[in-house]
């Protein structure tokens, strides 16, 4: 037991200490926070040329009235389209805005022409459809003697208000689900990232030893599986760590970054044309309606829950990586064909959990993440939807005997492959080993 | 008293046999030679005795235990296929190595500074393995297998990529060792190593016990009463029985003693021939004869 510590500790320490570490454990937050703000000042950049469109307007659909914006101004022009376009050059327009009569006003469909030499840009396009789609919208409605009310009344919004039958005290909100899914597709990924990264990084620490050749001194001293355990439980420590300060420094250097630039996500939002406006009462209101419904997830089971399916995971992806590890020679690459049959399901894994975010419940959902290979990473992205008891209790109960056994049948591999030199290993190979003798 | 003891030893991988009914006997506080060519089955011997691997059958003792998981701290073992974690500092590897072995921190720090006095490097502590040359980290190496003070030291190749002044090092502590009654057992395939080191020997191939015993024993077992004899002048011509003529060059003489008679009487005879004698010394088979000679015997028999 306390040889296990020395090895735990030599593993964690000397890992932690290694300054790719460091940096990778503090800039990755930064880097995070520096794609915020580059993400903001690409959203929030504006053309500075002032640009001028003339526009002929032959059914006087506009009314002769068009708000101008920031830098693009319009002007209504009485004179023949032809004429425009003969002397385009001589003026100094952007282009031309060409309005036909409109002939059959039940049509929904209208064509506008837009005369340029330049591209029509995709922040211009919208900003001129929408404004010719509200004054058209406003011309049908005077052409067809419509009433403004009647027409509002026929604007339909529904919301379906979800609500429980049975259980009493988790009264599901209406962003509850939403946010669920956010929160399941987050973990998802992150367990997802969190196996792999680790996992290879076990996989790679174990080829090095037996590179380096340590690996013969070692096991005279200490038994194979605890040199095994010792390695896995180390870097499982630091992959804990890694993901704890992450948790901390993430948060903080967005909030940072908010407090220096004074960006906000509804801000982001706004800025991007496509997405509607949204009034900030509104968008206040739903934040903290947004808060409120993180504060709701029951988080004391789901945290304790998260970090048992990381463990499980972890546990019986990352020795599956170190009895890979152990067989492959000194070529990273000849190892692919043995890591295969790790990622294939990691990544299904990892599929699955995508398609089950979107619908928790599904007997895709609840299958695989019953199924131990994948729970790991399908079941913590189901949590937040309040999946039943009596899965979480299957899905873990299989999750732990299934890392034991996995733990176990690494440790026969490992023993032989460590002291197989020069060899090519096949999976077949790989098989007799589990029954060697001691 | 003896250190190790292997009775009927058996140990089968695969269909291959590695070690096929060894049974041998290691004295305490002597250098002891585990011998044999490339694959012979020395490598898993060792690892049997170094509880790396267990013997599918037989028994092995260490002292008058059969061996538990207590040995390990007792055995110190630098393998063949050696090595040091790289990016670690070259006195917190040593560190490590020590309380792996059971060395409380403190001894640990003692002995391994006393080894770097020894050595005269104490300004190493703080350097990184990867700064060291291959002949630095060898010496690391041999710290790093006896810090522990272990009873029994069991040497697999312990000169193969050493310098000759490493070498010579490594000799001489081997040889202090063993004055302070560790036991040492020192495989290798390179016989004219053994011949000034080993006390005693066994040899081993294709996994079977086929020669042991003290190197002088063997070596009397082996000679063929040849001698050699350097002469000055003219050699005058010899017929006796006592004598066959092997070679005659560069005023140097190999005859064989024929059975019956002894050194004594031959030189005699000489001497009465009139052959001006300036030396006369026996030929002795070397390690490396006789273990050609018993490899190709036990293969042609096979």
């Amino acid at each position: 037991m306390n040889k296990l510590w020395l090895i735990i500790q030599r593993e964690y320490l000397t890992r932690v200490r290694r300054r790719s570490f460091i940096l990778a454990t503090l800039l990755t937050p930064l880097a995070f926070g520096l794609f915020f703000v580059v993400v903001y000042f690409i959203f929030s950049y504006e053309d500075q040329d002032v640009r001028h469109i003339a526009i002929v307007d032959e059914g006087n659909i506009l009314n002769r009235s068009i708000s101008d914006d920031e830098n693009l101004y319009f002007k209504f022009v009485d004179s023949d389209l032809q004429l425009l376009l003969d002397n385009f050059d001589d003026m100094k327009y952007e282009g031309i805005l060409y309005l036909p009569k409109v002939d059959d006003v039940l049509n929904p469909n209208f064509t506008v022409r837009y005369y340029s030499d330049q591209k029509l840009t995709l922040d211009l396009e919208p900003r001129i459809r929408d404004r010719v789609r509200k004054s058209l919208y406003q011309y049908k409605v005077d052409q067809l003697q419509l009433d403004q009310q009647s027409l509002d009344a026929l604007d339909l919004k529904i919301d379906i208000d979800p609500r429980p039958i049975k259980s009493t005290e988790n009264e599901t909100g209406k962003l509850a689900g939403q946010i669920a899914t956010i929160f399941g597709f987050l973990m998802g990924i992150i367990m997802y990232f969190t196996v792999f990264i680790y996992g290879m990084m076990v996989m790679r620490s174990v080829m090095e030893e037996k590179t380096s050749r340590i690996v013969e001194v070692m096991i005279s001293s200490v038994r194979p599986f605890q040199l095994m355990m010792g390695k896995i439980i180390g870097v499982g420590a630091v992959g804990l760590t890694q993901v704890a300060i992450w948790a901390v420094l993430i948060p903080l250097i967005l909030i940072i970054v908010n407090l220096a630039f004074g960006i906000d996500p509804q801000q982001l939002e706004a800025a991007n044309p496509n997405v509607q406006q949204i009034d900030p009462a509104e968008a206040e209101a739903i934040f903290t309606q947004v808060m409120a419904e993180i504060n709701r997830l029951n988080w004391w089971a789901m945290i304790p829950l998260f970090l048992l399916y990381f463990l499980g995971g972890y546990f019986m992806y990352s020795s599956m990586f170190a009895a890979v590890g152990s067989a492959m020679g000194d070529d990273l690459g000849e190892g692919q064909s043995l890591t295969l049959p790790i990622t294939i399901p990691v990544l299904l894994a990892f599929y699955i959990m995508i398609a089950v975010v979107e619908s928790p419940n599904s007997s895709l959902g609840v299958w695989s993440s019953l199924f131990p290979l994948f729970s790991p990473i399908v079941m913590p992205a189901r949590l937040a939807f309040d999946p039943p008891l009596w899965q979480v209790v299957v899905s873990i109960t299989l999750l732990i005997a299934t890392a034991i056994f996995f733990v176990w049948l690494a440790g026969r591999i490992y023993r032989v492959g460590i002291l197989m030199y020069g060899k090519k290993v096949s999976l077949k190979e790989i098989g007799k080993w589990l029954f060697y003798r001691g | 008293m003896n250190i190790l003891t292997l009775e009927d030893v058996v140990k089968q991988y695969d269909k291959h046999t590695a070690v096929d009914h060894v049974s041998f006997v290691v004295p305490e506080g002597r250098i002891f030679g585990l011998l044999g060519p490339n694959g012979a089955g020395k490598t898993s011997l060792i690892r049997i005795i170094t509880t790396i691997t267990r013997a599918d059958s037989g028994k092995v003792f260490l002292g008058d235990e059969p061996l538990n998981s207590r040995h390990p701290a007792q055995i110190g073992y630098m393998p063949e296929e050696r090595g040091l974690y790289k990016k670690m500092k070259v006195g917190d590897h040593l560190m490590y190595l020590a309380q792996l072995k059971g060395l409380p921190k403190n001894e640990a720090k003692k002995a391994i500074g006393d080894w770097f006095e020894k050595f005269e490097i104490t300004d190493w502590w703080n350097k990184k393995v990867q700064e060291l040359s291959k002949g630095m980290q060898q010496k690391i190496q041999f710290i790093s297998t006896v810090v522990h003070r272990p009873r029994l030291l069991i040497l697999d190749e312990p000169f193969s990529g050493l310098d000759p002044i490493n070498t010579n090092l490594i000799k001489d502590e081997i040889h202090q060792l063993r004055e302070e009654g560790i036991s040492i057992i020192f495989s290798t395939h390179r016989m004219e190593q053994v011949e000034e080191i080993c006390e005693k020997i066994v040899l081993i191939n294709k996994g079977r016990n086929i020669l042991e015993g003290q190197v002088k024993e063997i070596k009397d077992q082996f000679k063929e009463h040849l001698f050699e004899i350097g002469y000055e002048g003219l050699l005058p011509e010899l017929i006796s029985d006592q004598i066959s003529i092997i070679e005659n060059k560069n005023q140097l003489l190999v005859v064989r003693i024929s059975e019956g008679y002894s050194s004594d009487s031959v030189l005699r005879y000489l001497l009465d021939q009139g052959v001006h004698i300036l030396s006369f010394r026996e030929i002795l088979p070397s390690l490396n004869e006789i273990f050609i000679r018993q490899v190709e015997e036990k293969n042609s028999i096979a």
